[in-house]
């Protein structure tokens, strides 16, 4: 298939001929923008399954931001968690069609690279947001929440809530070969100020993130340790879980959690969860699109780590650590 | 047992399941050790051991994990994946297998999570235990009817199921507030152990079901359907509508389970049990009963359910990482077929 009208290769045959023409039809029937006027020019917006929540307001965030200034948008998202082969493919297309810049959200720290790098040799400005490549050089910039950092907030904040109490902290990790997962998790523990295997650390186990096996998970750790009372979580759905063994076991933890999700924050209103960290979606698509038109449009090219923002969301502020109460949050939350 | 297993299971698997031995410890002239071996033809012997071995090792390896509170604790967290366990056991009896039970079980959940906040919490649940029994029997049908291979078909369903679940309900979660919904995990105290009503279910389903399988008709039918489906047909059985009313039946343990996640869990959330059909079908394959089908029976998914929850349970408060957790029970679960495989080499031979 030939790659564009734009071939200037005149010694064809008769058959690259009729493919030429053939393509120049196919030119005429490519929306107008592809063809680069001054602002008006295609993006590509490649996210992760929009099954969950957070990536569906960051996508509708970058696609919202390119329809107020104009630009024609291309959307595509991997299918399941790790799915790089639908976006790597997505990709490809976007090259194809001539997009100017693409905002990805990778699937896979490595596997998108190889495609990153093909597409940013075409001249493309490529973006990641929510969670960068390895290395993170790999692609023009990165927009995404500092999870380290959001560890740190919750850390900070359940340390000045102790204050001089003695701590036993038990810890719901998901999966810590995940990057977000073991930033926020030595966020956490920097932030209270401990390190691994201090014995303030009553225990640690691991869940896939949901209610479900963060119950199952805390209801062990409780059995074994009746005396947790400081609990990190990697997200709002384990805190919840989390909170009816505690109930069950009539327990008084400090839950704490890092998302900022509607459902996470109501939870921090009614007590379920001390403290969680807001992250922003919305800032990411909408950071990670006016800086490709700003590359596009007078050629300064972004570049490094930008983090779009933590917010510590709390009834129970501590001194000494900035934080919003939950009707800020539920006014500025992501997803239902 | 080994050794003797064979033998022993071949004149011992019948169609009821059990071993013509079943009453030994009636039959007091037996030499003590033709008794132990004709124990160990027993299927449930081995999961049985297994799991004395488990709480005995835990019991005596951390202060926490032998009393009444954990011991509850790990009656609790056995009802969901028991209670799924139980259909899957039928499924396997028949040479089948689901892949969506787990899934299916989701959807009962959020359809009757997301109907009770707006209808009475009866016709919330009525709408989730019928969406259960009918994506059980939409199974049945293209397995018993179409002739798709039951691990295909119902990997295709666990698939459809699992995205129709978080389409349906916009991969929100519905926190559940009906006392009916909720009723299955609460329940009296005994001291430190708390029984919740959703194990009391538990029991009385793994006995019914345990009737059904070894003192009906139906029952000697799925048992022969397992051992030989040529053979049963011969014999008279309509193989195709026993099969697919196994599918159909499992549905309504799916829904059970539903019901009793609801109590365990109180949020109807999409993204829950995601690996529950795989441990369901390790519960049930520790338990004894063969993926060949034809042998094994509920009493063995029950223990081999208690073994699946207490590993992890123990291993959790001893402190070993979670990974390791999974090593053991992917090591037990070989144990349990490559035991399976050597019996049922020796049944063909």
């Amino acid at each position: 298939m030939p790659k564009g009208p734009h071939s200037q290769d005149h010694r064809w045959g008769n058959r690259a001929a009729l493919t030429l023409a053939a393509a120049m039809a196919f030119a005429a029937i490519l929306p107008a923008a592809t063809r680069a006027e001054d602002k008006k020019f295609l993006i590509g917006v490649v996210e992760l399954q929009l099954a969950n929540p957070f990536f569906g307001k960051l996508e509708k965030a970058a696609v919202d931001t390119a329809k107020k200034n104009g630009l024609e948008v291309m959307t595509a998202e991997a299918k399941t968690a790790g799915d790089s082969a639908t976006q790597i493919a997505a990709v490809e297309n976007m090259i194809n069609r001539g997009v100017k810049g693409i905002t990805l959200d990778p699937a896979n720290a490595t596997a998108l690279v190889p495609i990153v790098k093909k597409a940013r040799d075409a001249g493309i400005v490529v973006v990641t947001t929510n969670t960068s490549l390895q290395p993170r050089e790999a692609a023009d910039a990165a927009y995404e929440t500092d999870n380290f950092q959001a560890g740190v907030l919750i850390g900070q904040w359940a340390k000045a809530t102790m204050g001089s109490k003695p701590a036993h902290i038990a810890l719901l990790d998901y999966d810590l070969s995940d990057k977000t997962s073991k930033a926020r998790h030595d966020g956490f523990l920097k932030g209270f100020g401990v390190g691994e295997g201090d014995p303030q650390i009553a225990g640690s186990a691991l869940n896939m993130g949901n209610a479900e096996t963060g119950q199952t998970a805390m209801e062990n750790l409780l059995s074994a340790h009746p005396d947790i009372n400081v609990l990190y979580t990697i997200n709002e759905p384990a805190a919840q879980g989390a909170h009816f063994a505690i109930k069950k076991a009539k327990r008084d933890v400090l839950v704490t959690s890092i998302d900022g999700s509607c459902s996470g924050v109501r939870s921090v209103a009614d007590g379920t969860i001390g403290a969680t960290v807001m992250q922003f979606p919305d800032r990411m698509g909408q950071m990670a699109v006016e800086a490709i038109i700003k590359a596009v449009s007078d050629g300064a090219k972004p570049s490094g780590f930008h983090n779009t923002g933590t917010v510590l969301i709390t009834d129970h502020p501590a001194p000494g650590v900035d934080s919003k109460d939950s009707k800020w949050g539920l006014e500025n939350c992501w997803g239902a | 047992m080994t050794v003797q297993g064979p033998e022993l299971h071949r004149a011992g698997v019948g169609l009821t399941g059990e071993p013509e031995g079943a009453g030994v410890s009636a039959t007091p002239s037996l030499q003590f050790g033709r008794r132990v071996r004709r124990l160990f033809a027993y299927p449930t012997t081995g999961p049985l051991v297994a799991l004395v071995v488990i709480f005995v090792v835990f019991s005596a390896g951390t202060s926490t994990f032998l009393n009444a509170g954990n011991m509850s604790l790990i009656a609790q967290q056995s009802v969901v994946i028991g209670t799924l366990a139980l259909g899957q056991t039928l499924i396997i009896l028949v040479s089948g297998i689901d892949l969506a039970d787990g899934a299916i079980m989701v959807l009962g959940t959020v359809v009757a999570g997301s109907y009770a906040s707006h209808a009475s919490p009866l016709i919330a649940m009525a709408l989730g235990l019928l969406a259960c029994v009918g994506a059980a029997a939409a199974n049945g049908v293209v397995i018993a009817w179409f002739r798709l291979p039951p691990f295909i078909a119902t990997l295709g369903m666990y698939t459809i199921i699992a995205a129709g679940a978080r389409l349906y309900t916009d991969s929100r979660s519905f926190p559940i507030d009906s006392d009916l919904l909720s009723a299955l995990g609460s329940g009296p105290d005994l001291g430190a152990f708390t029984a919740t009503y959703g194990m009391i279910l538990w029991v009385v389903l793994t006995l019914v079901l345990g009737y059904a399988l070894n003192e009906t008709a139906w029952g000697v039918r799925v048992y022969a359907i397992g051992n030989s489906p040529a053979a049963a047909r011969l014999n008279g059985v309509n193989v195709t509508r026993v099969v697919f009313s196994v599918y159909a039946v499992a549905g309504v343990f799916y829904a059970f389970a539903a019901w009793q996640a609801l109590g365990r869990t109180p949020i109807a959330d999409p993204s829950g049990y995601q690996i529950a059909n795989l441990d369901s079908i390790t519960a049930v394959v520790i338990g004894g009963t063969s993926l060949f089908g034809g042998r094994g029976g509920v009493a063995g998914t029950f223990i081999g359910t208690l073994i699946v929850v207490a590993l992890k349970n123990g291993l959790t408060q001893a402190g070993i990482d979670s990974l390791y957790q999974e090593i053991a029970t992917g090591v037990l679960v070989m144990l349990a077929v490559g035991a399976d495989q050597y019996l049922g080499r020796g049944q063909r031979a």
